[in-house]
């Protein structure tokens, strides 16, 4: 077998993570994050909140998120959360959890499904009321959601009045930037 | 229109997609039902001038599929619930 060795790229396609600034907003692609989405298995929630605990992984209520000391997560669905973890030790944080939850819930790697954009700055509504309809003015921090941005299914969370997170889809990353971008320079 | 999903609160109908008759949750069981009882559950419904159990699901949300009953002449949404609530509250689901 040759060797091969690949080179890693981002959802962009670049060697290193797209930082944009537009106005009074910085736009960041994020590749330092491991994701894994973890699904209660019937009837065994109290096992799961008994090892999520121990785990030290936080699993919040509908419509929200919650951080811990190594693992934070939002929640998705009805008994569904993603959990969120730095790449660089959790690179395969499947079998970092999978030990913690056994058969109680369905833990699926996600890291690669998604991209995910940090937008920081003040004034982040004005940017939303374009993107999304979701109100983001009227959310409290910590606030999770899916909507809908640029035809894209996208998670948003909203980590404090100048941080928001978004999660879209990483084949389509380049669409979600653009229509971040455009949206930013429109709202100047 | 506003449906006001159970767990979410408010919510833009746009996020929805909209199914149909409720009564689809009710699929007679394949190995007991007769041919009529099927032809019925696949092609008959009901279709009131008023209040109408239907299925929605939140596409652009959390993904759940919803049981709304809506007013179908004023379009007043009377009542909200989850399918899976409504559906193991009818022993349809294990």
């Amino acid at each position: 077998m040759p060797d091969f060795i690949l080179k890693p790229i981002t959802a962009l396609g670049h060697d290193a993570p797209e930082v944009d600034t537009v106005g009074p907003w910085t736009i960041t692609e994020r590749a330092d994050i491991a994701l894994a989405s973890l699904a209660l298995r019937r009837g065994r929630l109290g096992d799961v909140q008994t090892s999520a605990a121990a785990a030290g992984v936080p699993l919040p209520p509908a419509g929200a998120s919650a951080s811990g000391a190594i693992y934070s997560a939002f929640w998705m669905t009805p008994e569904m959360w993603m959990v969120e973890a730095p790449y660089a030790s959790h690179e395969d944080i499947r079998a970092h959890l999978l030990p913690a939850f056994g058969d109680a819930a369905s833990i699926t790697e996600q890291t690669d499904a998604w991209v995910r954009f940090d937008l920081a700055g003040t004034g982040l509504e004005r940017l939303f009321e374009r993107l999304s309809n979701f109100d983001l003015a009227k959310a409290p921090a910590g606030a999770a959601t899916r909507t809908v941005m640029e035809h894209l299914g996208c998670y948003l969370i909203k980590r404090s009045d100048t941080l928001v997170t978004i999660y879209g889809p990483r084949s389509s990353a380049q669409s979600l930037h653009h229509a971040l971008i455009v949206a930013a320079q429109s709202v100047l | 229109m506003i449906i006001h999903h159970p767990i979410l609160g408010p919510r833009d109908a746009q996020e929805f997609v909209y199914l149909g008759d409720a009564s689809l949750i009710g699929r007679p069981d394949g190995m007991t039902a007769s041919i009529e009882e099927f032809h019925n559950y696949t092609y008959l419904r009901d279709n009131p001038a008023g209040a109408h159990r239907e299925l929605w699901y939140h596409e652009q949300g959390d993904r759940s599929w919803l049981v709304v009953t809506r007013n179908t002449v004023t379009h007043e949404i009377l009542q909200v619930e989850l399918a899976r609530d409504v559906a193991r509250a009818e022993g349809r689901s294990k």
